[in-house]
Order: structure tokens, then sequence, then C-alpha cells
């Protein structure tokens, strides 16, 4: 459809912020010019609008009447326009929200509705390459997935409004097919079954005596995904002599029944694992990975993963209340060469800034603080990036249960269903390769925060007004798995054509089997219908009866009255065949390296406080919203300049009341390198060390376990990843810690025409501990000169993986490993001591060890302090290298005041730890610094401000946050 | 003295409202959530108010310029009756987005009297959104309920909150007539127009503002997250404090219309 356009700019002389972001961009990704870049915001309006109405709307509305000019074009205007103009438009189909409210716009200033659409410009100078251009700008102005790109013209249509639907029932044959066609049926459809589990749906085909339909083929498909079913981590596991029949439920879950802590209230059955927060309340938290979606289109990845495990919260129990994200990202590194970034993969620079911006821009107007997070750098994440995304719900403790009834209404809720997003399940569960960019657009898209925020707020209502009795999110497989689920045990008749579409042109199986975002299913009694869509179209929220759940046992899929698919769900849950492998660990052949003591240690402790992994992430940290609700009370950055690290976030998620939460992770992929077992166990021990330090309590902590694996159809993969469930639920025991909720995601392996990179296993830990009251807990910054650093824990010569190393160029062989039971005490001593108020500031000891952790504390405090190695407790003798950078586990830096020693000596029981130093201040003349000695002797001295500058310049993208260089 | 009734405004895409409403309720204040979509059907409701309230958020996801779709529909439906309720008395409050809002409305700082915008909020010079804790200070204004030389520490939560005026002599006038209420001050409690304590390069420092009346306030950075004690981003360092700083605004609101 023709359309009107509307082209806004900054007017001359006053700054344009778009237009300097897009060449900042396209620089950054090689292209050459001279001048500047102008941007332009495009708008289409329906051509049945009059040029005077459609110049009212934009002097009233589309332009700033203070800094912007604009431009209108009648409909017959020519799209040529003059070099050399870069424009960018959604595709069709693809979300386009402002769109929307443009309609809003025009009824509201009483303007006749009109199709309405949008576009960006960029305008360069005249002889920039046409085709340079384009590539530059698909490469960083648009993502080809979601966006077409213009040279030198503009959109001048609307985008249609879809074809016609198939509405046939469409019959797959597949009754008599032999083995190798029934693999290529699975791989040509995107089915992502295996042999056996096709011949498990033959079978069941054959006893029905009838071919499936497509409907029923994809949903079979969706519920069988490894994303839904994690049909490796409880499939069967020959290893090492034994079988192990479901190693889930052998080590993570037996953690949890072993130890039955009577807060967990709802663990491993629900969208996130509930534990108690008070007497009337519960807080739930789910963390998902989004990684697959985020290495194709990091931006909308990453922004539709946080919508998603969002709605798993809100999915939870009877719904639960959304209070705080936590995001954690493992990248290649930001400064990788271009020509070692393979085919198909995007730089990764590219992607840490795309899934930041996605994150940003869903989590910030969502209205739900990003509280905590971490980002780990290696090379091998270049073909598979991982974007955790997890959330922290609240919800009353009388709304934990839900169970839908027979005769109960199938409501859909909040956004309408598109053609995005199909066969995410299914897709996720593949490898990725070369040309994924390509197959897979249709599993990407846009996400929408301000419908979610909407679905947030009606839900919650009628929550309160127990209008539901049961609800879950539309994530992976859309409403087949959202119903799929709610009605396994039931029964449900669905009518497809009620489903409010985007677009006309769906056929009923992608109805069916769309991922498109913002949608919630309820179960709702008849009675409570009618007031529950009341209250949606209150709050502006589409929601519609699309079936009822019944006692059938069976799931029937209509489509204007004829039966699209009839599906037994018995067999859609229980008949996937159990997946048997074979497992298989060799430890790998490596060796401690031969390290020359370095004669100037000040430089190992800058160049480790710049290496990426260590380096502060305070460009990331600003860009989220971490003070939103009002609950913040310990902040992720710390001290007197806000720009020390934390250790983790303490929320009080009740105004008025300070009872809180303390949320922390630990990852160590490194690690994996050398022993999946020692990487599990250090990731468990990182994330208590995290709770601790900033006042959790370890006997209150709860964690949730996040596996991202290579191919674990892989004897090797799948040995590592048993060995690392088998270590971490051991020291789970150990620390009476129970796991509530987990996740995982496999086939991270990224093939590359014969090569293959798999990423390093590992498990992210998350922990999250309910304290009696936030003004108990604790920053890392150092508070106050004369105090005594005290370091708690036993430092080995423990360097294997470690980043020390990893800057010279080794891995090594001697990995830390965690004594559970020292490590335990360790634990409950340092907490006994916070409570005691014995302790003035705490850190961790992590990447980087002693000497990484001191500094961390003294930038936060702006504080120096002298630390002698020689009372560093160790297991035999060290180098003063090996001291100050080993990565041994359990360990802690406190600062104590003199006067306090005894308090901390009574609380530390069975513990070792010792007086290594004190905290110094500037003197006139002496700025301050951070000193090393080795009993009388000096070893090195690092002036405070070059520290700083080390910690806060490496991931300083914008330039913005680093002070004055010396 | 009778706690004065507050109405604080939901909206697609508004998300500051619980904290914005409780910090009314801690000072005596009557607040109360309403939907927009009622406050449009029934603007009538308006006079059983005395503080009118526009919290922050991305009000129908900032679409087309931040506060534009929110502000366009309030000026186009309800317009009058909003001028109307500052007319005879009413104090209205505009935070962050709510700000946005409110400027794009016309309702802030109406040096002109009418219901039209007159300045803009736009892109901060970083070209980011940025979260970051900033000390304000409030200048001799019109603003009937905050006296000068208030300080106040609270976080800032924008990517669009650079103050603009059309030019140097609207922005002279701003400042010499009382319309600026906030400015972002530097560690000695100087106005700076430098990073990163003013955190969007607003000239003249300017963080508020207040209309003709003196009755109407917007601002950028977020006294809802600063009042408990424990908002306050280094009281490990400085003790716990009563309060946070921001309370004080609330409480002096709540005073001036009871």
């Amino acid at each position: 459809m023709r359309a009107w356009r509307v082209e806004v700019f900054s007017r001359e002389g006053l700054p344009d912020p778009k237009g300097r972001a897009a060449a900042a961009a396209l620089r950054s990704v090689g292209l050459q010019w001279q001048g500047e870049v102008s941007a332009r915001r495009g708008f289409l309006l329906g051509d049945n609008l009059t040029r005077q109405q459609v110049e009212r709307f934009a002097r009233e509305v589309l332009a700033d009447p203070v800094t912007e000019g604009f431009e209108v074009y009648a409909p017959d205007h020519p799209a040529k326009a003059p070099p050399r103009r870069v424009a960018v438009q959604p595709r069709p189909g693809v979300t386009d929200p402002v769109a929307r409210s443009l309609q809003r716009t025009l009824r509201d200033c009483g303007l006749p509705a009109a199709a309405t659409g949008t576009y960006s410009v960029f305008v360069l100078p005249p002889n920039v390459d046409a085709a340079a251009a384009e590539r530059a700008a698909s490469k960083c102005l648009a993502n080809p997935v979601v966006q077409s790109v213009l040279i030198d013209a503009t959109p001048t249509e609307l985008p249609g409004t879809g074809g016609t639907a198939d509405l046939r029932v469409l019959e797959v044959k597949l009754r008599s097919l032999a083995d190798a066609a029934l693999t290529t049926l699975s791989k040509d459809g995107g089915l992502a079954l295996n042999l056996s589990e096709m011949r498990a749906v033959q079978a069941h085909y054959n006893g029905l005596g009838r071919e499936p339909t497509r409907i029923e083929l994809e949903t079979i498909a969706q519920t069988w995904s490894e994303h839904c079913k994690h049909k490796t981590l409880t499939g069967k596991i020959r290893f090492e002599g034994r079988v192990i029949d479901n190693l889930l439920e052998q080590t993570i879950a037996r953690v949890t029944h072993t130890l039955a802590r009577d807060f967990c209230l709802s663990v491993f059955k629900d969208n996130a694992g509930v534990i108690a927060f008070d007497d009337e309340d519960a807080v739930c938290i789910k963390v998902e990975t989004h990684n697959h979606p985020s290495a194709i289109e990091p931006y909308g990845g990453a922004g539709t993963g946080v919508g998603g495990v969002i709605r798993d919260v809100l999915g939870t129990g009877l719904a639960a209340r959304p209070i705080c994200n936590t995001d954690v990202f493992c990248f290649a590194p930001p400064d990788m060469a271009a020509a070692d970034v393979p085919k198909g993969c995007l730089h990764p620079l590219q992607v840490l800034r795309g899934v930041v911006a996605g994150v940003r821009d869903y989590g910030n107007p969502m209205g739900i603080p990003t509280v905590n997070g971490a980002v780990h750098f290696d090379a091998d994440f270049v073909g598979n990036p991982l974007v955790y995304v997890g959330n922290v719900g609240i919800l009353p403790r009388d709304k934990i249960e839900k169970q839908p009834r027979p005769g109960d209404v199938i409501v859909a809720m909040g956004g309408r269903t598109g053609r995005d997003g199909i066969h995410g399940a299914t897709f996720s569960s593949l490898e990725l390769h070369t040309d994924s960019e390509t197959v897979s657009s249709g599993a990407v898209q846009i996400g929408d925060p301000i419908t979610e925020r909407k679905v947030m707020d009606a839900t919650l209502r009628a929550r309160d007004e127990g209008l539901f009795s049961a609800i879950t999110d539309c994530g992976a497989g859309g409403f087949s798995s959202a119903v799929g689920e709610m009605a396994a045990d039931l029964g449900a008749v669905v009518h497809l054509e009620r489903a409010p579409l985007k677009y006309a042109g769906l056929a009923p199986w992608e109805i069916w089997v769309s991922e498109a975002q913002e949608r919630m299913v309820l179960s709702v009694p008849p009675n409570k219908l009618e007031r529950l869509l009341a209250l949606c179209e209150e709050e502006d929220v589409e929601a519609t009866a699309l079936g009822e759940f019944n006692d059938s046992g069976q799931l029937v899929l209509q489509y204007d009255g004829t039966v699209h698919g009839e599906l037994d769900l018995h067999f859609l849950h229980e008949g996937l065949p159990i997946v048997e492998r074979t497992a298989r660990w060799s430890p790998p052949v490596l060796h401690d390296p031969e390290v020359q003591e370095p004669s100037d240690l000040a430089y190992v402790l800058l160049t480790l406080l710049a290496d990426p992994n260590i380096a502060s992430k305070e460009w990331i940290i600003r860009q989220y919203d971490h003070e939103v609700q009002a609950t913040s009370a310990g902040k992720p950055l710390c001290g007197v300049r806000a720009d020390g690290p934390a250790d983790a976030a303490v929320l009080a998620p009740k105004l008025g009341s300070r009872r809180g939460i303390v949320l922390g992770c630990g990852l160590n992929p490194r690690y994996s390198k050398i022993d999946p077992a020692a990487m599990a166990e250090c990731a468990l021990d990182e994330a208590m060390r995290n709770v601790v330090a900033a006042g959790g309590d370890p006997e209150t902590t709860a964690v949730l376990d996040n596996y991202c694996w290579g191919n674990t159809s892989k004897e090797e993969q799948l040995g590592g990843l048993v060995r690392a469930s088998e270590a971490i639920a051991e020291l789970a025991l150990t620390f009476h810690t129970p796991f509530i909720s987990g996740k995982d995601s496999l086939n991270n392996e990224f093939r590359d025409g014969d090569r293959t990179i798999a990423i390093p296993g590992c498990i992210l830990v998350t922990a999250l501990s309910v304290i009696a009251d936030v003004a108990r807990s604790l920053t890392s910054d150092l508070k106050e000169a004369g105090n005594l650093l005290v370091l708690v824990g036993k430092t080995k010569r423990e360097l294997g993986g470690s980043t020390y190393w990893k800057n010279l160029g080794h891995l090594g062989a001697s990995v830390p490993r965690v004594d559970g039971a020292q490590a335990k005490r360790t634990l409950d001593g340092v907490a006994r001591a916070i409570q005691a108020k014995a302790v003035r500031s705490a850190h961790d000891l992590s990447e980087g060890g002693l000497a990484v952790a001191a500094a961390e504390m003294a930038i936060g405090g702006r504080l120096g302090f002298e630390i002698d190695l020689a009372h560093v407790l160790t297991d035999r003798a060290l180098r003063p290298d090996e001291t100050m950078f080993s990565e041994s586990q359990s360990r802690f830096l406190l600062e104590v005041e003199p006067g306090r020693l005894e308090d901390l000596r009574v609380n530390l029981h069975e513990v070792s730890w010792a007086v290594v130093g004190r905290v110094s201040a500037a003197a006139v003349g002496t700025p301050a610094t951070l000193l090393f000695r080795d009993g009388p002797r000096e070893l090195t001295r690092v002036a405070l401000d070059k520290a700083v500058h080390a910690f806060k310049h490496t991931l300083d993208l914008d330039g913005t946050l680093t002070e004055a260089k010396r | 003295m009778t706690a004065p009734a507050v109405l604080v405004l939901r909206a697609p895409g508004i998300n500051c409202e619980r904290e914005t409403l409780d910090a009314f309720a801690r000072v005596g204040g009557k607040p109360e959530f309403m939907h927009v979509k009622r406050l449009l059907a029934e603007p009538q409701c308006l006079e059983r108010f005395q503080i009118f309230v526009v919290p922050g958020g991305f009000a129908y996801g900032d679409d087309i310029a931040a506060g534009r779709v929110l502000a366009t529909e309030l000026r186009t439906r309800i317009g009058a009756q909003l001028l109307a309720f500052v007319e005879r008395g009413g104090l209205a409050l505009g935070i962050c987005n709510g700000f946005q809002a409110l400027v794009r409305l016309g309702l802030l700082p109406r040096m002109g009297g009418a219901l039209r915008q007159e300045v803009t909020l736009t892109y901060n010079m970083s070209n980011h959104y940025e979260c970051r804790w900033v000390t304000l200070k409030s200048s001799k204004s019109r603003c009937v309920f905050v006296p000068e030389g208030w300080t106040m520490r609270c976080p800032a939560a924008h990517g669009e909150g650079l103050l603009l005026t059309r030019d140097a002599r609207e922005r002279a006038v701003l400042g010499e007539e009382g319309y600026v209420v906030f400015r972002y001050v530097d560690e000695h409690g100087a106005p700076t127009e430098a990073y990163p304590q003013n955190p969007n390069g607003s000239p003249d420092a300017i963080a508020g503002l207040t209309d003709v009346t003196g009755r109407v306030l917007g601002l950028m950075p977020h006294p809802d997250r600063a009042y408990l004690a424990h908002h306050m981003p280094n009281w490990r360092r400085d003790g716990l404090a009563k309060d946070g700083d921001g309370l004080a605004l609330f409480a002096s609101m709540v005073k001036a219309a009871s």
C-alpha cells in the first residue's frame, strides 16, 4: 500500500546523536569516509490522509518543536533518493510497536485511522561507495534477519498484510518410511528428532492406523525437543562401567531431596524454583539461556531472552511479581582479530554490544532492575556466545500451587501471534553452522517490552482477584507447549481460528507453534471469564478465549470446526523413548608450565586488572536500570566513586521492610578445559562466596544450575558433563545447599567446514540467600585507613586455568579444587563474623587471586594497603607471584577494625586465617599505594590511580568512564 | 489538616508507580493509582485530588519520542482539565519519564501560559542511557514546595535528560525567572555541566523545572528511589540515616497540599 512519508531530522547546529552513533558504528566495521553522518526518523502514513493532516501530525507529534525539523513526501514521490542514503526498514511481520503507537496517536489527534509504518535513514556523503556502505550498514545499522537495507532509495510502501492461509489438513506420510527416509523427514522438516524418536512416532501412528497430520508432528517435535525435555540429562548414560539411569535425578535433584530443606516450597516442578521469604511471601527464581538466537541476532535474541525468563516467573505458581534480573554472558574476547572470526559468526564486540543493548532495551522498559551479572571472555565462545538471563519474583505463599480444572476456559493473553519464532525450540536443540544465519531467521524476533509490562500488570491484578486457576507462559513451542503442558493430566479442545493474529495468512500449525513473544496462557473458571476479559480491557491488554480444558486425555486442535489434529496426551508426554548414551572421560594430558618469576609484579597486577575477565563491567552495568522498584540496598557498583565491584546484589523487595535477598553467581569456564569437575565445584564455591561476602547466610541459600555444554552425543563431552554433575552434587550436599531450579543448553558447537569449535562445558551457579535485615549486609570497598586486612582460607599452588597463566599463554594442570568440609566451615564462619558486625568490608578471591581482590577493594574505597605475603597461610612454600595470583578457592579478604579481631576469632572456628596487612591512606605528597612485601623485602608498589585506570579502561567502550590517563 | 489525595498515574509502560505511591503514603499523603484509560474517560475525577503525579517509566514504550504518546493523549483529550487542576491550586509532579511527558504536554514550564511545548528533553550528550547517583541542589525558584538550598542525592536513570531551549535567551529566562528548581552539582556543591555529575550535559546544569504557577515540578532524577535510608549508596561508610534524601520532597509536597 502506498503511503505518505514524513522524515524527521535534527535542526541545523543541534546535536544529532543517532547520526553520531551510526558514524561510530560504521567506522567500527571498517567503513572509511570523510565527513559526517546524519540520521532521520522515517514514518509511513496511509494515503487516505490529506497533506494538511499529515503536516499537522508531523508538526504536533512526530517532530520535536525545539530540536527537530521535518519533510513530507507525497505517496507518488519517487522512491529513488540522492546518494548516499541508507534506509533501514523492519521486514514484513516483524513487530513494530512504534507503528502501533502511531495509530493510537492519530486517533488522539482526531485524525482518520490509517495504516502506519516506520523506517530509519542515514545520510552519508555522496562519494561513499554504495556497495561498501550497504555491506557496512548490513553489519552494524541493520540486522538483515529482521530488517531490510535500501541504498539510495526510500521505503514507499507499507508492509503487506500477509497472504492467504493454507487451511488444508496436511497429512504427513511416515507409516511406511524406512529409517533413512524418517531421518530425512526429521531433518528437512526442522523437527530435530532422532531416529529412535521418529520410530516411536511411526509405531504410535501405526497403532492408530492412520498417518499423523502436520500439526500433530510439529507438536510432538516441540514437546520432545531437548529444549523442553532435557533428554540427555534425564536419559540413560553408560559411564566408567556404571549405568546412570537419570543423571539429573541422581545428582542435582538428589541433593535437594536428600537435604529436604524446609524453606524449599516448590522445586523442579514449576517454571521457577520457589523458596520461603517470610510468613506471607515466597521468592522464586529462574535462569534460562538464549544462546542460539543471540548468536544470530544479539539484540533481538538477548531481549527476547529477558522477556522469556520474566514470563517464566510471571507464570510461576499463580503468578509472581518480577523483582530483579540477573544476566551473565560468555563471549570471545572483544579485541579478537577479524580474521580469527569464522564465517557465519558475528564479531564478539558486535555480539557484546548487541546483547547488552538487547537486555537494556527489554529490562529497563519492563521496570525490573538488572542487579547482578558476570561476563567471561574466551576465544572458544566465538561461534556460540552464551547469554544467561535470570529473573527473581515474589509471590504470596498461598498462590504457589496451581491446577487447571476440566471446564476451565483456555485464555490467551498479551501479544498477537505471527509467523515469528517458528521452530525456536527445535532450533535451539541443533548445532549452529555457517548457514544458520539464513536458515533459521524465522527463529529470531524482536520483543515488545511494553506489551509484556501490560500483560504483567493485568496478570497480577487478575491474580489478586483470583480470576484464574493456572497460568503458564508461552515460551519455546508457543501455544503447543503452554497448552500441551497445562492439559497434560486433562484434555483440551483448542479453536485456533480464535487466536488474534498480527497479519493474515498463518496456517493452523503455524499459529500453534509460533513463538511470538509476550503471550501468557491462563486457565479460567467459566464464571470468572467475563471479569477477566473486562480487567484486561481496562489494562489495554488483548485476551481471547481459545478453547476449554476437559478430562478426555486428548488434545484436539480445530480450525473453523475442522479437526486438524488429535493427540493422545499420554503419548505426547510419556511416549518419548529414553535416550541411551555412552560417556567417557580421559583427562587431558596437561602439565604446569615452567614460569619464570616476574621481575615486575606491578606490571603483572596491572595487566590482570585490565584483563577483560577481571576489568570493570561498569560500561554494561550503567546501561541497566538497577534502581527501579526502589528495592536496592546493595548496588552492583560500590564505594566512594561507585566503581568498586560488588560481590552480590542486595535487595529489600518489600517496600518498608528490611528483610532482603542477596543474589550472586559463580562461573569458571576456563577451569573446564582442565577438569569439568573442578569447574563445577569452583562455580558453586564462588557463588556461595559472593553471596556470603555481601552478607548472605549460607544456611538460607538456595542455588540454580545452568549447564551449557558442547555436543553431548560425543562421548568425551558427555563424560565431562557427568563428572561435573557428580562433583557439584557432592559439594552441594556438604554445603547443605539445595538446587531449586536449573536448565541445560547442549549442542553449543559451531561447525565451520571440517572444523568444530565447542564451548568449554560450564555450569553457571546462581545463588540466592534470604536475610533478615539488609542493614547487616556488606560491600567490598575498603572503609578506613588503619584497619587490618585478614585473609581467610589457605593459599595453594593452584594456578592451572588461572588468569595469571592465561596472560602468559599457558593453561597448566594444577586447577583449583574445593575441600568441601573446609569450605563449609569457611563460609559459615565468615557469615557469622559479618552478622556479628566484626567485619567492615569483605571480598571473595577469584580470578587474579589475592592481589586482584585486594586491589578491587582499594579501588572501591580509594584507599591503599600494605600486604605482607610472609603472613599468608600456604600449604607449602610459594613464590610471591604464586601467592599473589593463585586462584585457590574458599578464600575471603576481610577488612577488620583492630579492636574487633577477637570478635572475628570467636566466629571463625577451625578455619585458617591470618592478618596479612593493613589499610593505608594517601598522605600529603604520597598518593594512595598498593604495596606488597615479603617480610622486610618490598616486592612491589602500585599507585592507586594506575590501578583504577587499568581496571576501568578495558571495557569502557564509549570512552566516558575512565579517569584521566597517566 | 486533611491528608491530600494523590493521583498516581498508571499507563502502559509507566513503571515507577509502586514506589512513588509508597513514598507519598509514607509522608501522610493519600495516594491511589489511576489508569490513564479511566482518567481519560472520567476526567472530572481529577477534582477530588490535590496532587497529580506522572511517575517514571517508558510510557507507551517512548514510541515516537520519550513521553510523546502519553503527552499527546493527555493534551488532546484532557488538556483543559489538567490546566484547570493546576489553576485551581492543585500540585503536580513528573519524575523522569513523567517530566518528559509534562514537558511535551506543555504543562512545564508554561512560560507563555498556554499548554504548548516550550522546551525539550533530548538525548544525553554521552549518547546513551545511564543509571547513576547524582547530587542535586535546589535554587531560589517559583516552586511553592521546594525551598532554596536543599541538597538531595538520588539516582538518575535516563537516556534523554538533556534539557534544551529554543535559544539562549529562553534558557536565561528559565534561570532568571525562577523556573529552575534543581541543578546537578559537583562534589563542592557548585552547579556543573560536566559529566558524570551532570549525567546528560544539560546547559546551566538544569535537572528540574517548575511552571509559571510554581505548583508543578518535573525532574529527571528519581527521589522515588532514594526515600528509604538503605536506598542511599554509601550508608555502610556514612552510617544508616533515618530516611533517604528524597523523602523530604514528598513530605514537602504533601504539606503544601494539606
